[in-house]
């Protein structure tokens, strides 16, 4: 039972990252727009490291944390398109008539998001030390890095999964890009929350997952070796993971049951 | 054809494409909500997040942080304006709808500044939301009637730049793929400006880019006027009345791509 569990997982996971690896369209925006930000804000904000309070004196090395988490936005955004895809093509149902798990499936499909969060991390971390960020961690920091992005990828993935399962129309997955792109905007992503002078924003921004997400960043980067802020971050994916494949089960069973 | 027949025809032809973006913009809530949400997105955000930046040594904005990021948040609201209306227009294209414009106009010119009416008209009902937010928001206006006037002045003619460089990417491709190449861009010259903080307290490559970026004279410009302290406003200007001008050639350009594909 084990093996055949398995072999679906393997056969599901090996096409979801070849289809990922063959659209680039998927993964230069993922690479290139983050990038991009980071450039035009760690230039543009340069001067903020001079507020006092501000916790390092290089902007680059605090706004590196950003990309990662705009990175897993477009996993969202790649895994849920891909999935509706099938569904307005018609593949699941053709899957659904093979005995293949939802398990399966669900864990098959965030593959793709793996490889896409691995390409990510790495490209955003190296493009970031070349660039003159700190990383005082060294290279376990940098690993973990890599594996804290991974796990927020692959976790807001399964959100795109349930978006796509619920909907079936990769237009509607579409459309949920800007609201998770409020999480981002209204966080501690331009300022730490205690150069955050707006209260209601100072506020909303402290109740916002995002923020710890990006502080745990922050700290392999900048701060050294806080178990604090990185057993909340890994909390908060492992969390987000749980609720958002909960939420794909359960709308996947609603999809075969219509199918 | 005589002279005041074309008028009529161009002007029919006008306000005709114009009515039908408007009416599609304001009972379609997937193009009204985005829209207005965006702009009170990034100025929330912008405004809200980043307001210890006015304490950066170096920033004396009079009018505040709130005023100083709304005039990034209104021309920007203003080029997206025109950028969403280059997309409409692609998806009449790719509807076939367009190619129907086409054949039924006696004056096509009339078809692109139908389009570019529409795009003020819809930038018209955001601003006026934006601006009513702001001013909720305790924004403070030191500038006065002339000089909101040249504000509003600018963020028209950006409107218009804009929807002319959408329509011309739109009338070339002629498919809603074409909606990265207009958006990007459009993005980058805007986030390229001085967004954050003046020009003055930008260094490295960004400063060098911003110097020689037209936006930063529109931005300071717009921010000039909204403090009651204008500056920089015949070079804005200058730029705000070429950009369109070039690029209604671009859009003609484009209008005539699509007449030719048939």
């Amino acid at each position: 039972m084990k093996g055949r569990l398995r072999t679906q997982v393997g056969q599901l996971a090996h096409r979801s990252v070849l289809r990922t690896l063959r659209q680039p369209a998927q993964i230069v925006p993922a690479l290139v727009f983050p990038l991009f930000l980071l450039a035009v804000n760690s230039g543009g904000l340069k001067d903020a490291t001079n507020l006092p309070g501000f916790p390092t004196d290089s902007y680059l090395s605090f706004a590196l944390a950003v990309p990662f988490m705009q990175g897993a936005l477009f996993s969202v955004m790649n895994t849920g398109t891909d999935l509706a895809r099938d569904i307005e093509t018609g593949f699941l149902n053709r899957l659904a008539l093979t005995p293949l798990r939802g398990a399966a499936l669900l864990s098959g499909l965030l593959a793709g998001a793996v490889v896409l969060g691995l390409v990510q991390a790495a490209t955003y971390l190296i493009v970031g030390l070349v660039a003159g960020a700190e990383l005082v961690t060294g290279l376990g920091g940098a690993l973990t890095i890599v594996a804290l992005s991974v796990s927020i990828t692959v976790a807001f993935g399964s959100i795109g999964l349930f978006a796509a399962l619920r909907t079936g129309s990769g237009e509607a997955v579409q459309s949920l890009f800007p609201v998770f792109f409020v999480f981002l905007f209204i966080s501690a992503m331009a300022l730490p929350l205690n150069l955050i002078q707006t209260n209601w924003f100072h506020d909303v921004a402290s109740a916002n997952p995002v923020t710890y997400l990006l502080e745990a960043f922050r700290s392999l980067l900048f701060e050294g070796w806080d178990l604090g802020a990185l057993a909340l971050g890994f909390g908060i994916a492992a969390a987000v993971l749980a609720v958002g494949l909960l939420a794909a089960s359960a709308a996947l069973k609603t999809r075969l049951v219509r199918t | 054809m005589s002279e005041g027949r074309a008028v009529a025809s161009f002007r029919s032809i006008t306000l005709a494409v114009a009515w039908r973006s408007v009416h599609n913009f304001l009972t379609n809530p997937a193009f009204l909500v985005p829209a207005v949400v965006f702009p009170l997105f990034f100025f929330t955000a912008f405004a809200g997040g980043l307001s210890s930046v006015a304490k950066v040594p170096g920033f004396d904005f009079p009018s505040g942080y709130t005023a100083f990021q709304f005039v990034f948040v209104l021309l920007q609201s203003a080029a997206f304006g025109g950028v969403f209306t280059g997309f409409g227009i692609a998806r009449d294209f790719e509807s076939g709808f367009a190619r129907r414009f086409l054949l039924a106009a006696g004056n096509r010119n009339g078809i692109v500044a139908g389009y570019a009416l529409a795009a003020l008209v819809r930038a018209f009902f955001t601003w006026t939301v934006l601006t009513t937010i702001a001013l909720l928001a305790g924004m403070e206006v030191g500038g006065e009637g002339v000089e909101l006037f040249g504000l509003y002045g600018l963020a028209v003619l950006v409107n218009l730049t804009a929807t002319m460089w959408a329509a011309g990417v739109a009338m070339r491709v002629r498919s809603i793929q074409g909606g990265p190449l207009m958006q990007f861009p459009t993005f980058l010259i805007l986030f390229l400006a001085p967004v954050y903080v003046p020009l003055s307290l930008l260094s490295g490559w960004i400063h060098a880019v911003a110097s020689v970026n037209p936006v930063t004279a529109l931005l300071e410009a717009g921010r000039g006027f909204i403090s009651g302290e204008p500056a920089a406003v015949a070079l804005a200007f200058a730029v705000a009345v070429a950009l369109p001008v070039l690029f209604a050639l671009w859009a003609r350009g484009g209008l005539r791509r699509a007449e030719a594909a048939g």
